[in-house]
């Protein structure tokens, strides 16, 4: 048992990420509302974040901005900084959520003009009709 | 513009059509047709050229901003994407002269719109089969699907539904393959797949690995409606504009299978992936269910274009089965369908297209002596119609034999009965359809008098007759075809 709690808490941010993706994951293919669909897509991309920025993370890492001509001549201690790479391909992969979001909410527009709500079960009923 | 980077030309040429023709297409219609053409038109001779290089040469590479691999972005031209390239150009060429008449025809004022959605579409296909680099792939991934997302709502009706089941089902699959890049970045540290396929092999970290190879495996699959993940392809193909299906239809699921072939031969390397026999065994499995069921559930519609879309969701299981074959066979019958699947694939949208300008349906019931009316039209229709059910000389047969062969060599008999199972359906399928459309007026035909001819115009008809006259070519050529390219793709071990 402490066994399983020293784990969970040595790595609470990576479980924290596989939770906030179920529950992201559950949301996208449980709800039958189309907008609580689309907050589910949200959360799972932001568990993928959470999941990106901790790979990057440090004990005691310092903010990855150093001084050009000391790096130049003396190098830089890897150790001491945090691997910025991984947030800035968060930052692309935010960038890549906020479209999809967009795109995803001029779609939900288009279906309430359609059929007037965007509760699946009623969508589902008017198309039968 | 040099010889060197000739392919990054082919890809920013449509990106930048893109741009002009939101700036200036709003304003003056007539300059759209110029510019898509034009800019497509550059694209085939572009690949084309760049193509006979890279046969002649060998891989050319091209880093973006001067950074040096492994840290930048790096843009290949290998055999395998220098096919790609030829075929999204000629395709998207000769799809683009059907779609400016639809949708000019559908989308009344909002053509503009239409285009530049569509060429950065275009763009971002080209920048997939270009780039290597794992991250990059992402983005592009996503710039394809945002696209379509955006294509697909265009559509009347239902279409708009449908778009948001696709964004739904494409994002999960977008992510499931962002995670497996972030699971190989915390292995190697690097992005470049070059780097990768150095670097994965000597580490040893099968767990590890083995989760990496399942996400990107599963998103790639979601991408490309591989069954059972195949739910948002016949809607979000079914409901689209017709200008957009002729397009997307042919080329998405491909350059996905393209991606699909790319990760696991030059990212995690063959050996890596085909390590473990269970894993290959159950994908042939699936492929055989996949090819069955998607064939089966064609049979229960009853409108051409959406019978079409689940013939496409049957043709991914036959080209991922192929790749699964791991066997020389295997992978050329894979990559050859790609070919043959897209031109197929176009030649039949392009004349759902060519119908629905006529008589705006192609239900089956509308579709009654469809023959008298058309009969240049459905003359191409019979010819799509062969090579997908595999008749020699067509393209299809070609790359049909090969899966087969393949399926003998590695003993995988699932796989070559689901082939030959749904090659039979297939012939139901669309000897129903010509069935409709030859004999279905002959009943009334006498009061009504002569039967109208409503051939297509020219702008859908001569594209169409190419792509069906293409089939036969690329059928016949398939030898050359197989010995100059496709064997240069399949790695030394199969």
């Amino acid at each position: 048992m402490e066994a399983a709690v020293n784990e969970i808490v040595a790595k609470y941010n990576y479980w924290i990420y596989v939770v906030l993706m179920m529950i992201g994951f559950y949301a996208m293919i449980g709800k039958r509302n189309l907008v609580k669909k689309l907050l589910g897509m949200n959360i799972f991309q932001t568990a993928i974040i959470l999941f990106f920025v901790s790979t990057g993370v440090k004990k005691g890492g310092n903010i990855p901005i150093v001084d050009k001509y000391q790096a130049l001549a003396g190098g830089v201690d890897a150790a001491t900084i945090v691997n910025p790479l991984p947030h800035v391909l968060m930052l692309t992969a935010i960038v890549v959520g906020v479209s999809v979001t967009g795109v995803a909410l001029a779609v939900l527009l288009r279906i309430y003009k359609e059929f007037g709500t965007l509760e699946e079960d009623e969508i589902l009923e008017k198309l039968q009709r | 513009m040099s010889t060197t980077n000739l392919h990054l030309f082919v890809m920013v040429v449509p990106l930048l059509s893109a741009l002009a023709i939101n700036l200036f297409g709003r304003s003056n219609r007539f300059l759209i047709a110029p510019l898509v053409l034009g800019s497509l038109t550059f694209s085939v001779f572009g690949s084309i050229l760049v193509t006979g290089r890279v046969l002649r040469d060998g891989p050319i590479s091209y880093t973006v901003g001067n950074w040096q691999p492994p840290f930048g972005i790096e843009l290949v031209v290998d055999p395998l994407s220098a096919m790609m390239m030829v075929l999204i150009a000629v395709v998207a060429l000769l799809a683009s002269f059907s779609s400016l008449q639809s949708v000019a025809k559908e989308l009344p004022g909002r053509e503009a719109f239409f285009f530049t959605l569509y060429m950065i579409l275009i763009a971002g296909l080209f920048g997939l089969v270009l780039t290597g680099d794992a991250f990059n792939l992402y983005v592009l991934l996503e710039i394809t699907s945002i696209t379509t997302y955006g294509l697909v709502a265009m559509g009347p009706g239902r279409a708009a539904r449908a778009s948001f089941n696709y964004i739904i089902m494409g994002s999960i699959g977008a992510c499931f393959y962002l995670l497996g890049v972030g699971y190989i970045y915390i292995l190697t540290g690097t992005l470049n797949m070059a780097d990768i396929a150095r670097i994965l092999p000597t580490l040893n970290a099968p767990g590890a690995t083995a989760t990496s190879i399942a996400f990107v495996l599963i998103g790639l699959w979601i991408k490309m409606a591989f069954f059972p993940l195949h739910g948002w392809l016949p809607t979000a193909y079914g409901y689209a504009p017709t200008g957009a299906g002729t397009m997307v239809a042919p080329l998405m699921t491909k350059v996905t299978v393209y991606l699909m072939i790319r990760v696991i031969l030059s990212v995690y390397t063959p050996a890596l992936v085909f390590a473990n026999g269970w894993l290959a065994n159950g994908v042939l499995w699936a492929a055989a269910i996949a090819i069955v069921s998607g064939s089966s559930l064609a049979l229960g519609q009853k409108d051409l274009r959406h019978m079409l879309t689940f013939i496409i969701v049957a043709e991914v299981g036959y080209m991922v089965g192929g790749v699964f074959l791991a066997n020389a066979n295997g992978l050329t019958g894979a990559v050859l369908h790609i070919v043959n699947d897209a031109l197929m694939t176009l030649c039949l949208f392009l004349v759902v297209a060519a119908i629905v300008y006529r008589q705006g349906s192609v239900s089956l019931s509308s579709m009654q002596g469809i023959f008298r009316r058309m009969p240049w039209t459905m003359a191409a229709f019979v010819l799509g119609a062969l090579a997908m059910i595999g008749v020699p000389p067509t393209c299809g047969f070609f790359s049909k034999w090969y899966l087969i062969l393949g399926g003998i060599d590695g003993g995988h008999w699932e796989f070559v009965i689901a082939l030959v199972i749904s090659s039979l359906i297939n012939v139901v399928l669309f000897f129903r359809v010509i069935e409709i459309g030859y004999f279905g007026a002959l009943e009334d035909g006498g009061h009504h008098g002569p039967v109208q001819y409503q051939e297509a115009p020219g702008w859908m008809l001569n594209p169409l007759m190419l792509t069906a006259v293409l089939l036969v070519v690329v059928g016949l050529s398939t030898g050359p075809l197989v010995n100059n390219l496709i064997r240069l793709i399949v790695p030394a071990g199969f």
